[in-house]
């Protein structure tokens, strides 16, 4: 975090001077680990085992938060008699289809109240419904009902807590020391300091950013902490929670209103063809009658967002538009982007503050995707590499791409940085910082807003009289902003535009206040539902700046944070089931008996006057339906998923798996890789073969990529400005002084880090900051490597990027890939040049004797529907 | 003791009403991340020129070196193991026992988590540390550099800062010996122009104040308009305090306390005596090693200090000398 947040690090400096522990967990020794009171290195990509570990510590322990567990989780929850886990199938849940690696999910279901019927998701058939990794918006899924079924004592073999007790049983800190390399002495000091600073008094927080995400899994190494911090009773509760530091500035900003093919804002779904040809068949599957929760508005939120682009042309004879959104035909990341690309199907792109061709996993599919483009748009503050790859790319240096046969044409476009423009931050917290413009761009320079509300505009001129349908959601938009006299739109208008306001009725034009005020049937207008609230009053509340120490330590007057200004999400946890604070020290937002309401230091996220004791009618469905201690609103059953009946696509609890290349065999199930993940079975992502399968031993080390303070990202905010070009000028690897040694590299000289895709070259820093590790009897050596280097003539520095060493395969939540593990080989020495460098990448390829089916095979067990035998299997 | 050519009290009087109490940095490096933002906050205000040859300088994640006319704060990055660790914490166990100054019981331990008593036992020994400390110009009670200049270009401001008035440094350089920290440096072409080729493309700075001597101003400019000095405003964790220099030596030998008192026996100060050999400096600094190890000078003189004693004994010798000659005519005369 002091790496790559050293700002928000203050608070962790803050905390520290306040007493509390801070342990950081991470394969290097960074300036995190400096400041922190311990330093715990793993293996890049065992982190599932590690915190299962903990959850297993904790559950075998007793030093789970009983009431808060009981009261506020799933815990008590059944689950249907078809599941099967992953301890049962030796790594596969049931519903696995082995055809296309996808689960059905219905097996997963909770049992249904009174009966032996499963809960599953609305209007699914007979069949059950396969799992759709791009059709769900955030929140958790939709479950068809929320009478399910329970046993309070938690002794049921069914019921949640026990899944999940049998489920963690093997992750013991004997499993982690030999599959993480994390001492047994580490590990106690790791589960004693977190458990002793949970409970009632005390609270434990997770900070992580893409060490956890950028895996084939990483979304369930975030479900793993989150399973452990309900069990400690640290979600909805100040101090406690887990903490996403984002890539870059806005990363939050931009998933709340997307960047993401697909969610709409406000973390609605894309509708999909085929799918959702109706207004009502998309409304049907984002909530159903009888599920609890606010997402059962979803109707008013959708309907909002479609009047606010298309105004007027929206009305409820024509399904308010909902025939002029885009449809999904199937992933559209940018992984796959790049493969039709390759094949042609893709005429243009845009770049916009992105520079894949050094900041993307295997950066030569990336170069080589855009040579097959017709144009490229790139708008960026420098010529950065993606600007430039068909003239100084590494492709022109090894001759695989000539200048003069690249048929694509390229546009530069100058962009206005942060300080010449006003807008918004959202950061983690989801707290809208309001940015004003301190000077006007340079030159050509344009805003993001300029430069789309222009472009929209000249489309629009010339389809102006158009006939032809398709052309209608264009022309019906909504598409007026005032500007300034450079041609600037107002961002506060389209801020007042995100937050909403009343289109018809006796508060005409008004700005909405909050969400609750959306209603479906074409009244209201707003962009983003979450965002509602953000320009009550007319007055644009995220420019609020009064000073920390002019009001108290929520700082509700600082900026806004979505949803209504509350500052932490679920707080109703932060009471106990009665609605007392759980203790004095730890005291947040509780029921005021006397005023029968919820009060306290923020504003409380639950319905405000829905006393403690408070039980729906059977009958009721959405915010009636929630009963007054089911803090976690938007979830369909109110409650804490502890286990996942719904919704995550590999799995409903995290289950280690080893990276698609991997230095070992999965210890603890025949399945070796996430058996969902996405692949890319092609010649230019050829994967090394892993532990002892024929070849592994040609890459024999692990390596991990990551930043540095002194750079931002791909390094086009930094390799072009000398101030932070020198600070950090080269490329360079990170190692152990034992694996320098075994490989013969020398400190300060240059070594050739070869994987299955690319070679390039580093500096060399041999350092006690990489600690080789003890693995399964075997010592396990991890290479470091920074990032933020390319090839490209226009920077200040250049270097080889780590990027281009990295295969592709995808996390199926999310696609995102895997950057944080992968397999190499290293030689002491420069790279060769040109021609030669493909050869010494093909030689070793051959040496390992890799195809496109290596380490992209999904099953490594057969797949049945019958337990397995498994090393040990007894039950507590 | 006294310097020959400034005598700090009168420099203070100078400015009459407009003298300002002495302003200081403190710079506590054991909660320095080196993230190097008082680095680059120093170059951007002060429009330095970018340093070094674009090139690993092979000192881990140091590359600028040190401080130089064109690098004002300098981060300094240093990988130590265990048996070096325990080196450390036993020479500053010996300090304590010599007395040093600053060390005694915690006079306020701040808002500690309750119930969370700090620990008297000494912390494990960890297998390893990352030191990183942020170097500046030492802003010193007796100033070597300002003693020595021949044109008045170097003086003490009304905020008993060291400043050099560019517009009237003749480039002669006596400053720069005349350092004992080797702080201030001359910005020439020998410094400037040995840079790898792309160094002179479009990237290429202006160079302000070429050939005259460069160093921290403690953002002069900032502090005349009631600011904080660039690096402490950047300071995302607040390792670079700034404040009146009392303030400061206080809140370091409180925190050095503290540190101790956790067992930390390896904190220990820097610069925050007024009887060491430059009688104190303007920037403070808590440390967790010795000060060598952070590329620091262990027991810093000022040039000038023995200077009064040296003209006195020169004196003593001429005069001396005048009455031998004297004695000799007026034996001569008697012959």
């Amino acid at each position: 975090m002091a790496e790559c947040h050293p700002v928000g690090f203050q608070w962790v400096t803050e905390a520290k001077a306040r007493g509390a522990r801070i342990i950081h967990v991470d394969p290097r020794f960074t300036r995190t680990s400096a400041v922190a009171d311990r330093h715990i290195a793993l293996r890049a990509g065992s982190d599932i085992v590690l915190l299962g570990a903990l959850i297993n510590y904790v559950l075998s322990n007793d030093l789970w938060f009983e009431e808060y567990v009981r009261a506020y989780t799933n815990a008590a929850t059944l689950v249907s008699e078809d599941y099967r886990d992953a301890e049962d199938l030796n790594g596969l849940f049931s519903g696995y289809n082995p055809e296309d690696g996808t689960y059905d999910m219905t097996s997963w279901a909770y049992q249904a109240a009174g009966g032996d019927e499963k809960v599953g998701e609305p209007g699914e058939d007979a069949e059950g419904d396969v799992a759709e990794p791009e059709g769900l918006g955030q929140g958790g899924p939709a479950l068809s009902h929320a009478e399910v079924a329970r046993d309070e004592t938690l002794q049921d073999p069914r019921c949640v807590f026990q899944v999940l007790k049998r489920h963690y049983a093997r992750y013991t800190p004997e499993m982690v020391e030999k599959t993480c390399g994390i001492s047994a002495e580490d590990f106690a000091y790791l589960a004693e300091s977190v458990t002793q600073n949970s409970g009632r008094e005390r609270t434990t927080a997770f900070a992580y950013a893409v060490g956890w995400t950028q895996h084939a899994q990483g979304a369930q190494f975030i479900r793993t902490a989150a399973i452990l911090q309900l069990l400690l009773g640290n979600m909805g509760r100040p101090g406690g929670g887990i903490i996403a530091l984002r890539g870059h500035a806005t990363i939050q900003g931009s998933t709340d209103i997307p960047t993401l093919f697909n969610l709409l804002p406000g973390y609605l779904p894309m509708p999909e063809a085929g799918q959702h040809n109706t207004l009502s068949d998309y409304i049907g599957t984002i909530y159903s009658e009888g599920q609890k929760g606010f997402w059962a508005n979803a109707d008013a939120y959708t309907i909002s967002l479609l009047k606010a682009w298309w105004g007027d042309a929206a009305t409820e004879d024509n399904d308010f538009a909902f025939s002029y959104l885009p449809r999904l035909t199937g992933p559209h990341g940018t992984y796959q982007t790049v493969e039709r690309m390759l094949r042609d199907e893709i005429d243009g792109y845009f770049l916009l503050g992105q520079n894949p061709a050094v900041g993307s996993a295997n950066g030569k599919m990336q170069r080589m995707g855009m040579s097959h483009l017709k144009w490229l748009v790139v708008r960026d503050f420098s010529l950065i590499e993606s600007a430039t790859w068909w003239k100084d790319g590494p492709e022109i240096e090894t001759g695989e791409l000539r200048t003069e046969d690249i048929e694509t044409e390229v546009f530069f476009l100058p962009a206005a940085n942060h300080t010449e423009k006003a807008g918004s931050f959202t950061q983690t917290q989801r707290l809208v910082q309001w940015r004003h413009q301190a000077v006007t761009p340079p030159d050509d320079a344009q805003s993001e807003l300029q430069f789309i509300y222009e472009l929209g505009k000249r489309v629009r001129e010339r389809l102006a009289g158009s006939q032809d349908w398709r052309d209608r959601p264009l022309l019906d938009l909504t598409w007026d902003y005032p500007t300034d006299e450079h041609g600037e739109p107002d961002a506060e208008a389209v801020l007042a535009e995100i937050n909403g306001y009343y289109v018809s009725g006796e508060k005409q034009g008004q700005p909405l206040s909050s969400f609750t005020e959306m209603r479906p049937d074409g009244s209201t207008a707003g962009g983003c539902w979450i965002y509602t609230g953000i320009y009550a009053d007319g007055v644009n509340q995220a420019a609020r700046r009064k000073p920390g120490h002019q009001q108290d330590a929520t700082a509700a007057e600082w900026a806004w944070a979505w949803p209504a200004n509350r500052r932490l999400l679920y707080n109703r946890a932060s009471a106990d089931p009665q609605g007392k604070p759980w203790s004095e020290r730890k005291k947040y937002v509780w029921w005021d008996a006397e005023q029968k309401r919820w009060t306290g230091k923020d504003v409380p996220d639950f319905p405000v006057d829905l006393a403690p004791d408070s039980r729906p009618d059977p009958e009721a469905s959405g915010v009636e339906a929630l009963a007054g201690d089911d803090p976690f609103i938007m979830q369909s059953d109110g409650k804490g998923w502890l286990f996942a009946p719904q919704g995550v696509v590999d799995g409903p609890l995290p289950t280690h798996y080893e990276p698609p290349e991997s230095p070992l065999s999965n210890p603890l199930y025949g399945q070796q890789s996430n058996p969902s993940r996405v692949l890319f079975p092609r010649e230019d992502n050829l994967l090394a073969a892993s532990s002892s399968a024929p070849g592994a031993e040609v890459y024999p080390y692990v390596f991990t990529t990551y930043r540095l303070t002194e750079h931002h990202t791909a390094g086009g905010m930094s390799r072009f400005l000398p101030y932070l070009s020198e600070l950090q000028p080269e490329m360079f690897c990170e190692v152990s002084p034992e694996f320098a040694e075994e490989v013969g590299l020398e400190p300060y000289g240059w070594a050739t880090i070869i994987s299955p895709r690319s070679a390039i070259e580093a500096r060399v820093f041999i350092t006690e900051r990489m600690t080789s590790l003890t693995i399964g009897g075997r010592r396990v050596h991890q290479v470091g490597l920074p990032y933020h280097w390319g090839t490209g003539k226009e920077a200040l520095v250049e270097g080889d990027a780590a990027n281009d060493l990295l295969g592709l395969s995808l996390d199926p939540n999310v696609q995102i890939q895997g950057s944080k593990a992968a397999q190499c080989a290293v030689r002491p020495g420069r790279r060769p040049r040109g021609r030669q460098l493909l050869e010494l990448v093909e030689d070793l390829r051959r040496q390992a004797g890799l195809t496109v089916e290596t380490g992209n095979q999904r099953l490594t067990v057969p797949w049945t529907t019958t337990p397995q035998d498994h090393p040990s299997e007894e039950e507590s | 003791m006294t310097s020959l050519t400034e005598d700090t009290r009168r420099s203070a009087e100078a400015y009459g009403e407009s003298a300002a109490s002495r302003k200081s940095f403190f710079t506590d490096t054991s909660i320095c991340i080196g993230c190097k933002a008082c680095e680059v906050a120093c170059k951007e205000w002060n429009r330095n020129p970018q340093d070094g040859s674009l090139e690993v300088l092979g000192s881990s994640y140091d590359n600028t070196g040190g401080l130089g006319a064109n690098t004002w704060r300098h981060v300094a990055f240093v990988e130590q193991n265990s048996q070096r660790i325990e080196e450390a914490r036993e020479s500053g166990r010996k300090l304590v026992n010599l007395g040093m100054p600053g060390v005694g019981p915690p006079q306020s331990s701040g808002p500690a988590a309750d119930g969370a008593k700090s620990s008297t036992a000494p912390p494990d020994t960890a297998e390893f540390r990352w030191l990183m400390s942020s170097d500046v110009c030492k802003h010193c009670t007796h100033a070597g550099c300002l003693d020595v200049c021949p044109t008045g270009a170097l003086f003490r401001t009304e905020y008993g800062t060291v400043k050099v008035q560019e517009d009237i440094c003749n480039g002669c350089g006596t400053c720069v010996a005349g350092c004992p920290f080797g702080v201030i440096e001359r910005r020439d072409e020998g410094i400037i122009r040995a840079k790898v080729d792309r160094a002179q493309s479009k990237y290429a700075q202006e160079i302000p104040n070429e050939g005259t001597a460069n160093k921290c101003t403690f953002c002069y400019d900032r502090l005349v308009d009631g600011q904080t000095p660039a690096c402490a405003q950047t300071c995302p964790t607040t390792s670079i305090k700034f404040g009146d220099h009392e303030d400061m030596v206080d809140q370091a030998r409180r925190r050095v306390a503290e540190l101790r008192e956790q067992g930390m026996t390896e904190a220990r100060l820097y610069g925050a005596n007024p009887n060491d050999g430059v009688g104190g400096t303007g920037s403070v600094f808590l440390l967790l090693d010795e000060p060598e190890v952070y590329g620091l000078p262990p027991d810093p003189r000022v040039a000038t200090k023995d200077l009064p004693r040296m003209y006195k004994r020169t004196a003593l010798a001429a005069v001396g000398m005048i009455a031998a000659v004297g004695a000799s005519f007026a034996l001569g005369g008697r012959r």
